[in-house]
């Protein structure tokens, strides 16, 4: 089976976000970029349906500027097969993602397209529901497992999506308000993952020396045919309201004190 | 002139809470752009809470039957379609739960519209505030399209209060489609402590636990609050990976954040600065965690916390 997964180039969670002070964006110079954390869960998982399910095949793809091939690399890196970039510099809402990634599926044809529930830089959590339903296919959102990840399963590096006997619907438990709900859902179909799906793997020396010998291939928007023009505009960022500077308090006794008659919360 | 439609969240014939937040952000949408709010509640027992709503909002629908037993996107996105273009809404809005984060994509797809996820505020009639970032931003969207779809963070908003007079519930007849997912089961998780993301308090332990979250355990339970933890404590496998806060865990919001043991990287900070009131206790005074702190306790969380629990069973 072939199975699409996605790859975003987002700030790194542990790099320092200010605001620009015109207000138009975030300063990205001297920011670390990275994978999108969830979508590197969504690598792991392709890969592991993948070696479960030979002959099988990964595809990395990333949309955005021509720095995303570094992404592409650590995806081919931790074993895809192949990648594909979207070529485009500046802003794309998730509405024109959600549509460039449709041309990419009408063209590799996948059974399965993987993402992160949400990238971690504009944090949005709509592009793969969008896909399925301009795919008209089904979806699973927030997909996680039953077993912990520290269970023999997960040290096995099994996979927690449960591909059926004959290979057309998967089983998905998804973390829901609540609970865990299980759905079965046709292939092809959109599974965007949740945290607890899995642990990641390192890419080793020898695959990212490998990696770098992996075909990327490059489209544009235009190739595609996808207007980008944005839905959801962003006119202003701001910094958040700044929290006033705190007390300290010398014993356990004046901490419930304040916290009983000042805040109110105890 | 604005019409908007309230997708309402229930389950067997009970409305959530968090459709009352979401209710609260349409009529300030209303408010903004001058217009009227109708809502539909989909799913089994929708007849049920549509009642329960109408207390509210002067016309409900409610669709139920075949095909809409279970929450799946593909069903209920098809019947809120179907009463948006029935009431021919201008503006759909819900909350941005599990449910609302699944269906409200594929609504704005059907409808050509453009989404505004999770938003924190209604700055006008097309324009909302949400986090980036995992709050380290906050950004004013502006949905260029004629139907907008809103998905609305709950606890940023009031309830509602119900209005005078009760409104009317109208059956709304939608044929559902053949859904390519079908629904297998539900584990409800069962746990004697709040969800953390619901919580009105949460206790959070990091590295110096060592490992050990009795005292943190023992402190969440006098005060009715869940359990949290640092990227840390999860990734040296002493606790689950879903008690993680922080960017790539859970975004919290409580009344009461109690960090104890927590350094304060970048990382954790994203996922509880919101929190009304933050309680620090660590024993490096120099700890990022007090500078985002509202009350701070330099000292060792296995001599402070028993303290802390006790003064606490002492109020109750």
């Amino acid at each position: 089976m072939k199975i699409l997964v996605t790859v975003k180039r987002v700030e790194d969670y542990e790099s320092k976000i200010k605001v620009k002070p015109d207000n138009s964006w975030i300063v990205t110079e001297g920011v670390n970029y990275r994978a999108n954390p969830f979508d590197e869960i969504a690598v792991e998982e392709a890969l592991r349906v993948r070696d479960t399910n030979a002959p099988s095949e990964v595809v990395a793809v990333s949309i955005g500027s021509g720095a995303a091939q570094a992404e592409i690399r650590s995806a081919l890196a931790m074993g895809a097969d192949r990648g594909i970039l979207v070529k485009h510099d500046g802003f794309l809402d998730s509405d024109a993602v959600a549509r460039l990634l449709q041309k990419v599926v009408a063209k590799e044809k996948p059974d399965l397209v993987l993402m992160g529930k949400q990238a971690v830089d504009v944090d949005d959590n709509v592009t793969g529901q969008l896909l399925a339903e301009y795919l008209g296919c089904g979806q699973a959102t927030f997909a996680s497992k039953k077993e912990s990840l520290e269970s023999p399963e997960e040290k096995a590096k099994k996979p927690g999506l449960q591909l059926g006997a004959d290979k057309k619907t998967l089983q998905v438990a998804r973390e829901v308000d609540g609970g865990l709900e299980v759905l079965e859902v046709q292939l092809p179909a959109v599974i965007t993952v949740d945290l607890r799906l899995n642990v990641p793997r390192y890419a080793s020396l020898p695959n990212i020396m490998k990696a770098k010998k992996k075909p990327i291939e490059e489209l544009t928007p235009a190739a595609l045919g996808v207007d980008v023009a944005p839905k959801v505009k962003v006119v202003r960022v701001e910094a958040p309201p700044a929290r006033t500077a705190g007390i300290k308090v010398p014993d356990v006794a004046t901490l419930v004190k304040k916290l009983h008659e000042d805040a109110k919360v105890v | 002139m604005a019409t908007i439609l309230l997708i309402a969240e229930q389950a067997h014939g009970h409305l959530k809470k968090a459709t009352l937040s979401a209710l609260t952000a349409a009529q300030q949408v209303a408010q903004k752009g001058g217009g009227q709010i109708q809502a539909v509640v989909i799913g089994a027992g929708a007849a049920q809470s549509a009642q329960e709503l109408a207390a509210y909002v002067p016309t409900v629908h409610a669709v139920e039957g075949s095909g809409f037993e279970h929450a799946l996107a593909e069903t209920h996105s098809a019947a809120a379609v179907e009463a948006a273009k029935k009431i021919g809404a201008t503006d759909v809005v819900l909350a941005a739960t599990a449910y609302g984060k699944d269906i409200a994509p594929r609504i704005a797809a059907k409808l050509g519209a453009g989404v505004a996820s999770d938003i924190l505020a209604v700055v006008s009639a097309n324009q909302f505030k949400r986090a980036m970032w995992a709050g380290n931003a906050i950004a004013t969207v502006e949905v260029t399209t004629p139907v907008k779809v809103v998905s609305v963070r709950a606890t940023e908003f009031p309830a509602a209060q119900k209005s005078g007079s009760p409104g009317a519930v109208q059956q709304l007849g939608v044929t559902a489609p053949a859904p390519k997912t079908r629904f297998i089961e539900f584990n409800e998780v069962k746990s004697a402590r709040p969800e953390l993301t619901e919580a009105s308090v949460v206790v959070s332990g990091g590295r110096g636990t060592k490992g050990d979250f009795k005292p943190i355990e023992e402190l969440a339970d006098v005060l009715n609050a869940a359990v949290g933890a640092s990227r840390a404590v999860v990734d040296a496998g002493w606790q689950p990976n879903d008690l993680q806060v922080g960017q790539t865990g859970k975004v919290v919001a409580p009344k009461l954040y109690i960090a104890a043991g927590i350094s304060g990287a970048i990382q954790h900070l994203a996922g509880m600065k919101g929190s009304k009131t933050i309680v620090a206790i660590n024993k490096d005074a120099e700890a990022p965690i007090f500078q985002v702190a509202d009350y701070g306790l330099v000292a060792d969380l296995f001599k402070a916390l028993p303290e802390l629990t006790e003064e606490v069973k002492k109020l109750k």
